[in-house]
């Protein structure tokens, strides 16, 4: 091992057609999609779930198989025998979440596959489920699954869910209850539409609730299935071209073998501790999103400076800095800074290294950067900042939710927290 | 590729030097800095760790090839254990990185075997100036061209070990550039004050003023001179090394004592008002971290945008730095301002890196 900054070629290579999409498909639509709020882009949709297809890289954005490096045409990396290539499924991934989120994020959470319902059953699922559930994200048409976690009265605090779960002996079948809300892609996941795939919705729910976090389980629930309802779309602040849903179950009934992790309880929190993986996992790249955010605004302020004559000069001691000198000098530290942090963490995941600190350092960073960053530009750019002809914008409302969704900043510092203290979830609430 | 794992040669060398750092400089910090001296054995036993050395060519009397990057990891680990004890024990490879970076061969060849091969031997650098606009690219020191010497004018300030220094060299304005001189101990018209600096903190390093009239000095890198971007890249990069060290251990204090110390019954840290405080500091110092390493990276493998990325690196670094060990004291409370605390002094170190750029060069 050591220390290198290198962006691995295949990265590279895959920047530059996600920045064509970006910029074709994306930026020049985002203003459209944010003023028609719940209008699906279906050009869009059909467009990324074929390239991603013909890619090979089936259900959408997700950690690709890497192939054995003997397939690879000389000079592709290819390397003797023996000799294998360091993964970089997931520093890919995030890397791709990034430049899309820089096109129109709105977009990004719109892009074909299995999300993080998807996510779930591939972290907590027996192979038999994932071969079940996953596989239909590679088929014709484009596909959604969705996670159901967040109800009107369990925000962050997950162990306070009420939807429960209740095994129907005589049908062998799992019958549920709950109100769910916040589900990003519930509607595509779950309500028919003739351009999509039949995806699924992942319900967490209590199958013990005296157990607590011990008898949290996630049901896999098909579209369609009867007692389950979207109930309404949110109108949001912003990523408005992303659908966020309120999801009703009445006595919902799922086969058995829907149930994510083991049916009965022990006394352990393993059901639980398999949905904070899944965040593990995500949550650095909801902070590569977030950051593809700021570098738009970034970008586009620094722009429109040059454009007004107003130079950034580097190298000055602090003392010799006009403001906005200051300010742009110091996004540009911590943007830069906190993507690091991130491709740390998705490094760590691809070389199986435990990685929960490094991913709610990335989602703290992401969170506090992506909104001074856009709430600055804004300020910096004066009318011209608040006005809608522009999109910076609307990537300053669309900034906010880095640090919202995914872990608030705040219950990310507390996992931050226990870490470096050492503090079990008893001893740091 | 991306990875973030040290190799093996450099966490053996972060293992040695975190070792002593934490053994020797540590406990010695609070005693150097009001006593104004850190103990010769000290600087001594650091320098046998042999970070300059390991840096340093064959040709010149090393035994291996110069990396910012493993330097910024050592100085670290170093600045962990006590600033001034970093910074005095690394005083020689100012002077000699200097001439590495910007030296022709024949000043390669005549002053690095004897710095390297050596015992600590105090050769050094002067780069800052007493100005309220100080600007290392905007000097006000001068150099002018006298035959085949150049004749330097001009006040330097905050030269480590200048009362002893075999030699210096004197960064100067030559033509509206900075560029690197060497100017020997016993120069005409070069005279080191008495007095030592007295600055807020770093009083264990001893700092002097140099006055230069009409010094004879030869130019650093022979008649083409020196690439100084480089070299202060290097020193920022440095800077912001020595930056995470300091709040590396101000962060370590501050968790230890917020586990230790009740109040309302339970320990300051299970309060999320201290916990997140902790936390934010974590995240800051792993961030800025990495934005020097990336820096170092960038320097050692000569990227286009490696100056400006060592440049950002150490802003980045100097406002981490303030931040990380302001906290220290206030988790401490009343007792961080106590000087026999550890963290009061890590504060006044914290403040000194923007004014102190060119005390350290990797």
């Amino acid at each position: 091992m050591s220390i290198e900054f290198e962006t691995p070629k295949p990265i590279a290579q895959m920047q530059t057609v996600l920045q064509s999409v970006a910029e074709n498909m994306m930026r020049r639509t985002s203003r459209e999609m944010d003023e028609n709020e719940h209008a699906i882009p279906w050009d869009y949709v059909e467009f990324m779930h074929n390239a991603m297809r013909s890619m090979g890289g089936g259900g959408g954005l997700t950690v690709a198989e890497e192939k054995p490096s003997s397939l690879l045409p000389e000079g592709e990396g290819r390397k003797g025998e023996g000799e294998k290539r360091p993964p970089i499924g997931y520093q890919k991934l995030a890397s791709q979440i990034e430049m899309l989120s820089w096109g129109d994020v709105g977009y990004y959470l719109i892009t074909p596959g299995g999300g993080l319902g998807a996510a779930a059953v591939a972290a907590a699922g027996s192979p038999e489920q994932k071969e079940k559930f996953l596989a239909r994200f590679n088929e014709e048409k484009p596909t959604y699954a969705a996670m159901c976690m967040t109800e009107p009265g369990a925000g962050s605090d997950t162990s306070a869910i009420r939807a429960r779960a209740v095994l129907d002996e005589k049908t062998n079948e799992w019958v549920l209850n709950g109100e769910k809300i916040f589900v990003t892609g519930g509607d595509k996941s779950f309500t028919h539409y003739e351009q999509l795939g039949k995806g699924f919705i992942v319900v967490w729910a209590s199958i013990d609730p005296s157990a607590k976090r011990a008898g949290m389980r996630a049901f896999v629930v098909e579209a369609g299935t009867p007692g389950v309802k979207v109930v309404k779309l949110e109108k949001k602040m912003g990523i408005r071209a992303s659908d966020t849903a309120a999801i009703s179950l009445v006595d919902a009934r799922v086969p058995f073998e829907n149930i994510l992790g083991s049916p009965t309880v022990e006394k352990t929190t393993t059901g639980f501790k398999g949905a904070m993986a899944t965040f593990d996992a995500t949550r650095p790249l909801v902070a590569a999103s977030g950051l593809g955010v700021g570098r738009a605004a970034l970008e586009f302020l620094k722009e429109k400076l040059t454009e007004n004559g107003v130079e950034i000069r580097y190298g000055l001691p602090r003392s010799k800095m006009t403001a906005i000198e200051r300010d742009v000098i110091e996004m540009e530290i911590q943007l830069r800074s906190a993507w690091l942090l991130v491709l740390k963490a998705v490094w760590m995941a691809d070389n199986k290294k435990p990685n929960a600190l490094e991913s709610s350092m990335s989602k703290v960073r992401a969170g506090d950067v992506v909104t001074k960053i856009t709430q600055k530009a804004v300020e910096i750019m004066g009318p011209l900042g608040y006005s809608r002809e522009f999109l910076l914008e609307k990537w300053f409302r669309d900034a906010k939710i880095t640090d919202i969704y995914e872990g608030t900043g705040q219950i990310n510092r507390l996992v931050v927290a226990r870490h470096i203290l050492g503090y079990s979830g008893s001893e740091l609430r | 590729m991306y990875s973030f794992e040290p190799n093996e040669e450099q966490q053996m060398l972060i293992d040695a030097a975190g070792k002593f750092a934490s053994a020797e400089l540590r406990p010695a910090a609070h005693d150097a800095e009001e006593n104004r001296e850190m103990p010769k054995r000290l600087i001594d036993k650091g320098w046998e760790l042999g970070v300059l050395q390991a840096s340093t060519p064959e040709a010149y009397g090393g035994f291996g090839e110069r990396s910012a990057l493993t330097n910024v990891l050592a100085l670290e680990e170093m600045a962990f254990g006590d600033l001034a004890g970093a910074l005095a024990i690394s005083t020689p490879a100012l002077f000699a990185a200097s001439i590495l970076l910007g030296g022709s061969e024949a000043q390669k060849k005549e002053y690095l075997p004897k710095i390297v091969e050596g015992a600590w031997s105090p050769y050094s650098a002067a780069l800052i100036e007493y100005a309220f606009d100080f600007d290392p690219n905007a000097l006000k020191t001068s150099a002018q061209a006298d035959g085949d010497a150049y004749l330097l004018n001009g006040e330097k300030a905050f030269v480590p070990f200048a009362k002893d220094a075999q030699a210096l060299v004197v960064y100067a304005n030559l033509d509206g550039a900075t560029q690197g001189f060497i100017a020997q101990k016993d120069a005409a018209g070069l005279s080191v004050a008495d007095e030592r600096e007295k600055l807020m903190g770093l009083n264990a390093l001893p700092m002097h003023r140099v006055k230069l009239e009409n010094v004879r000095a030869e130019r650093l890198g022979g008649a083409d001179g020196c690439d100084f971007g480089l070299i202060l890249a290097s020193m920022q990069v440095a800077s912001a090394a020595a930056a995470l060290g300091v709040s590396k251990s101000a962060l370590d204090h501050a968790t230890n004592y917020a586990k230790e110390r009740e109040a309302f019954g339970v320990k300051i840290a299970q309060k999320q008002a201290v916990a997140f405080m902790l936390a934010e500091m974590a995240v800051e110092l792993e961030a800025i971290r990495l934005l020097v390493w990336e820096a170092a990276w960038k320097l050692d493998n000569g990227q286009a945008d490696a100056q400006n990325a060592a440049y950002l690196a150490f802003v980045g670094a100097c406002d981490m730095a303030m931040m990380i060990t302001d906290r220290g004291v206030q988790i401490y409370g009343g007792h961080g301002y106590i000087r026999e605390n550890p963290v009061e002094l890590l504060m006044r170190n914290g403040r000194g890196f923007p004014m102190t750029l060119g005390l350290a060069i990797v």
